[in-house]
């Protein structure tokens, strides 16, 4: 018999997220997939799962839940309060959940985007090869759904349920947000270039798993607002007629007709995406090849965390 | 480190194609034109071809579009400075693929629940809702790009008479299936949801089913035609597309 993990409470755009969709942008489809994928690897390495696995994305706010099967539970994205039977636990290492027993996981602070992976991983089937959910296009996932009240996930099977802990520490870079300059920098002269790189912008609650509004000053396309489209990757920025600057994300459209001023540095855009709505941040250019050898770095950090967890 | 964008001069000063562009630190474009012409995407077709059919290590994901094709790659296995060089050398050996994709024909029942959008059309053209899809019907199109949606096709040679704005207010759900005017560009929508583009009718085929053992009907380069269908036809073609057994036409 499949395990089963049964969902009493949600939060909102709750919904199951993987490594996400690769293979299929040509064709129109999003890559999805976690919006923080460091923190979705983690939470999966915690519990003893492949770090790709099927888990739980959480917008702010987590929910409650059984499992009619003993299994480990982590949870990661930022700090929040995470009870077992009525007993708090840390977040960012893993604790054993008996079968039967209620799991609450409550507000996030100072972050947006939490996790919460299940030993096993779910086994919902594959859509294009990802369980991701894309919401807006009702892709993979559960039906194509964000998970409501009720939802019942089945889960796969455990390796050792062995609690977990980190044995070094995940931490996050700081200061400005990376970015690359480009596909459509010529679009802005160096006035607007400017404004870009040292004016403060701020996240608004305009946001989603498809892209983040940002609000600060107007930015101006010389060129104009409307490009021949083209393709968009994840981390984009498109500067729109109102000059209000949209950052792309894990479930950004493959398409798109505003000119792209930059391309958020892959490393920086889940430190970009945790921003909660309001806060102020500035961006820094940086050349797109120092970007990859940063990339690569960050990539190292995580396989070095997720290699020296303590159980 | 101190780091200078490329900014724009100011005024508008000729670009020379192909030229690269670098999109992040996981991909890369190379861009032919700065406008919609078939020359350019016959460019970004064959390139993209060239590319599966003799793969560069690396390459994740190819995105062709109008007149650019993006590539996706891995910087831990490929660089995207190696990676333009590359472009640029296969960009300029490869000849222009013949626009020679497959033909395939969509049965179209113009009107029905779109009957609003046709006559609001043809009265803005000045002409009957018979000649409007006599028009339409008589063109044949090719498959520029697939993107901002699961499957959606952008495409080219929409006959000129036809080129009408889209509406000022976006309506909030058009069914899959719905054949659409915007602008110069004209479609077939392949998953519901909100357009503000005027619709002149309705194919039964679906564009993006994800149960299908194919769910993607078209690819850049595909040519199509359309063909008009009455309500007897399509009530029959309904059946066979939910039942699975719907086949398109593939004229050449």
């Amino acid at each position: 018999m499949t395990a089963l993990l049964t969902i009493s409470r949600v939060g909102p755009m709750m919904s199951l997220q993987d490594e996400g969709r690769y293979g299929f942008r040509a064709r129109g489809v999003s890559t999805s997939g976690a919006m923080d994928r460091d923190a979705h690897a983690i939470a999966n390495a915690l519990v003893g799962n492949d770090p790709h696995a099927a888990a739980i994305e959480f917008a702010l706010t987590g929910g409650a839940f059984t499992a009619d099967r003993d299994t480990l539970i982590a949870v990661t994205g930022g700090s929040c309060q995470v009870e077992i039977a009525g007993k708090p636990v840390p977040t960012w290492e893993s604790h054993s959940l008996k079968a039967g027993e209620t799991l609450t996981v409550g507000a996030l602070r100072g972050a947006v985007w939490g996790y919460l992976a299940i030993s096993g991983g779910i086994t919902i089937p594959k859509m294009l090869g990802s369980r991701s959910t894309h919401l807006r296009t009702a892709v993979g996932g559960l039906n194509g759904k964000a998970l409501s009240p009720g939802d019942i996930l089945p889960l796969g099977e455990p390796g050792k349920l062995a609690p977990r802990t980190l044995g070094t520490p995940y931490l996050r870079g700081h200061g400005p947000i990376a970015v690359i300059p480009g596909p459509q920098d010529d679009y802005f002269d160096a006035d607007a270039w400017k404004t870009f790189l040292r004016q403060p912008y701020r996240t608004t609650t305009s946001r989603d798993r498809m892209a983040m509004v940002l609000d600060g000053p107007a930015l101006k396309a010389f060129k104009g607002h409307d490009i021949v489209s083209d393709a968009t990757v994840v981390g984009s920025i498109q500067v729109p007629g109102s000059g209000n600057p949209i950052v792309l994300t894990a479930d950004g459209q493959t398409t798109g007709g505003y000119p792209k001023i930059a391309t958020v540095a892959s490393f920086d855009l889940a430190r970009l995406a945790q921003l909660p709505a309001g806060q102020q941040f500035l961006f820094r250019a940086i050349p797109a090849d120092l970007a990859e050898e940063q990339a690569i770095h960050a990539e190292d950090r995580l396989a070095a965390v997720i290699a020296d967890l303590k159980s | 480190m101190q780091f200078k964008p490329r900014s724009g001069s100011g005024r508008n000063t000729e670009n020379s194609y192909p030229r690269i562009l670098r999109c992040g630190d996981r991909a890369v474009a190379i861009e032919f034109s700065d406008t919609v012409s078939e020359a350019a995407n016959l460019k970004v077709l064959s390139l993209d071809v060239s590319l599966a059919s003799a793969p560069i290590e690396g390459i994740l994901e190819t995105i062709p579009t109008y007149r650019s094709l993006t590539v996706i790659y891995d910087p831990k296995i490929v660089r995207g400075a190696f990676l333009g060089n590359e472009l640029m050398q296969r960009a300029t050996h490869e000849t222009a693929a013949s626009a020679t994709g497959r033909l395939l024909e969509f049965p179209v029942l113009y009107g029905g629940e779109h009957q609003a959008d046709l006559d609001e059309l043809a009265e803005m053209k000045n002409m009957t809702a018979a000649d409007v899809i006599a028009l339409h019907s008589s063109a044949e199109y090719r498959v520029y790009m697939i993107g901002f949606a699961p499957g959606f096709a952008y495409l080219g040679g929409l006959p000129e008479i036809l080129h009408t704005p889209r509406l000022t207010v976006p309506r909030q759900r058009i069914e899959a299936g719905a054949i659409g005017i915007g602008g110069r560009q004209s479609s077939i929508n392949s998953v519901p949801g909100p357009s503000g583009w005027r619709f002149l009718g309705r194919t039964p085929f679906r564009l993006f089913d994800a149960t299908r053992s194919e769910p993607f009907l078209l690819k850049a380069g595909d040519r199509i035609t359309f063909r008009s269908i009455g309500i007897d036809e399509a009530r029959e073609l309904d059946e066979q597309v939910a039942s699975g057994t719907a086949e398109l036409k593939e004229i050449a």
